[in-house]
């Protein structure tokens, strides 16, 4: 008895500890003043330092998360927007919209950035320096999961609440605004989420689409791994902690706040 | 006054993705086609087809993504299938610990495991199968315990005690009724790791490794300007990816609302 409990919690223990070993060692180093791993010397701050007080840097994340919140917020509308109109449309036009929906979905980051690049840049002649291609290449990637995490919320609506408001003289917007969108706002919201973490997380887009000068975090990072700079290096690795932080924090409450929700209901 | 229906708000979306999306796609397909002056060729296509580079890399990555996928899957099934049996209190808790790390930016983790495995292995362009292999194992092993976790909670418990009671032991009960019923999940796992693994050229980028995969091809012929080359890339992997959705659509429908559902 006692061994059948033992393996199971063995091999997730090594599973967790193959994920979070290398982000925890790095996080560890990264209040050192060691620029390796290997050699721990002396406990500091100056990894904070740099990543706070370089101007570079700072423009660097700032950068990052001005793109996040305006791609997510255009994806947002649009994907909220595409959805309610396919769910409502006949079968034939919803199908034709799900489908041109799966494709950034399904296909490659690679693909979806240089084939914008080609488009927008090339053949349409649009000056990286404008943002538009990056801008727009973020909401390509994100839109089509704003769209599919509020179409499961537009199926578990009843219909006839519409209809009702509707009948009781609201006008389309408005019961647009007072009974659709209330009803589907977790989808809308969680969508808002997804698009943001899609946009922080993307390299391949961004590269193909961004204006020479700018740089995301993932950009900036595979450039500096490339480079020879320790102390942009270094300071990195107090970025990667903080963001591992303000994840497990945002986790945490977000589990916190969907316990407390389901014991009310 | 301003009227409208409700299939109407989906205009802006069509627009967005017929110029966004489709449009982009077609371009390539023209690209891929034409030469730098913009006349009729197969000259990419024929040369992507006999040019032992592009035939190696186009292999190399087969071989990275078979291997990456079956490591993942290895590893992420056992994981998976302990979870999903998990006492129920601690069951999302522990979920959540395993596929966390999705949330933080790749190339910080990817950054994290490489000084990790400069500090073992000294330098890291003496491996580079390995170590795109374990760089990609590591970065895509969430995706795959993920849907492989969502199939395996849903078997119902009554199916394993019925098939013990029928005699069927641990092993041929697993091999009769969970594996079967776990194809869905595994088909959508393997679709969400073997794809990014013959595209995700970052992992290599940042581990000083020479080898090529098919999205390093694209890299390179964008820093070359080379849009006529790098669209037939494109379309080469646009047609692998379109295989294999149709190879895995026949056995399960919900592959992409789980990857919506961890992101």
């Amino acid at each position: 008895m006692m061994k059948q409990k033992i393996l199971p919690v063995l091999l997730l223990g090594l599973g967790l500890l193959f994920l979070y070993l290398p982000i925890g060692i790095l996080a560890v180093y990264s209040f050192t003043d060691s620029t390796t791993i290997g050699a721990i010397r002396q406990f500091s701050l100056s990894n904070y330092n740099v990543l706070f007080t370089t101007e570079e840097l700072r423009n660097m994340i700032g950068g990052t998360l001005l793109l996040a919140v305006g791609s997510a917020i255009l994806a947002t509308i649009l994907g909220t927007l595409g959805a309610i109109g396919a769910f409502y449309s006949k079968r034939l036009p919803n199908m034709v919209i799900t489908t041109m929906n799966e494709i950034p979905v399904i296909n490659a980051d690679v693909v979806t950035g240089f084939s914008l690049c080609v488009l927008l840049i090339i053949v349409l002649g649009i000056d990286k320096n404008t943002f538009i291609p990056l801008v727009a290449g973020h909401t390509v990637l994100s839109a089509p999961f704003v769209y599919l995490s509020v179409i499961p919320k537009l199926k578990q609506m009843d219909s006839n609440y519409y209809e009702a408001a509707l009948d009781l003289g609201a006008t389309a917007g408005q019961a647009l605004r007072k009974v659709i969108l209330p009803h589907i706002f977790p989808g809308i919201f969680s969508g808002f989420i997804m698009a943001m973490t899609l946009s922080l997380d993307d390299y391949f887009v961004a590269t193909y689409t961004k204006p020479a000068t700018f740089d995301t975090i993932s950009t900036y990072v595979v450039n500096a791994t490339k480079g020879a700079q320790t102390e942009i290096k270094t300071a990195l690795w107090a970025l990667s902690t903080i963001i591992f932080l303000i994840v497990v924090v945002a986790v945490c409450a977000m589990n916190l706040l969907e316990g407390r929700e389901q014991e009310e209901t | 006054m301003f009227h409208f229906s409700r299939k109407q708000l989906g205009i802006p979306y069509v627009i967005f993705l017929i110029g966004f999306v489709v449009l982009p796609l077609l371009v390539i397909f023209y690209y891929a086609f034409t030469n730098g002056e913009g006349q009729f060729t197969m000259e990419n296509f024929t040369a992507f087809f006999t040019g032992t580079n592009t035939i190696g890399t186009l292999l190399y990555s087969l071989l990275i993504a078979l291997t990456v996928t079956a490591v993942c899957l290895v590893i992420a099934y056992p994981i998976a299938l302990i979870l999903a049996r998990f006492p129920l209190k601690h069951r999302t808790a522990l979920l959540m610990l395993f596929i966390l790390p999705m949330w933080i930016n790749f190339t910080l983790r990817i950054t994290a495991l490489k000084e990790i495995l400069t500090a073992l292995e000294g330098n890291l362009a003496y491996h580079p199968f390995l170590n795109t292999v374990i760089g990609m194992t590591y970065d895509f092993l969430p995706f795959m315990i993920l849907p492989l976790y969502n199939t395996l909670e849903k078997i119902d418990n009554s199916l394993l005690e019925a098939a013990m009671d029928l005699g069927a032991g641990t092993v041929k009960t697993f091999l009769k009724v969970t594996l079967p019923l776990s194809v869905p999940g595994i088909l959508s796992g393997v679709t969400m790791v073997f794809l990014p693994a013959m595209t995700n050229y970052v992992v290599l980028d940042m581990f000083y490794n020479s080898t090529y995969i098919m999205g390093s091809l694209i890299g390179s012929y964008f820093s070359a300007y080379d849009w006529n080359n790098g669209s037939m890339i494109s379309i080469v992997l646009l047609l692998i990816i379109f295989a294999i959705t149709i190879a895995t659509n026949q056995f399960s429908e919900d592959s992409e609302t789980n990857r919506g559902a961890v992101l």
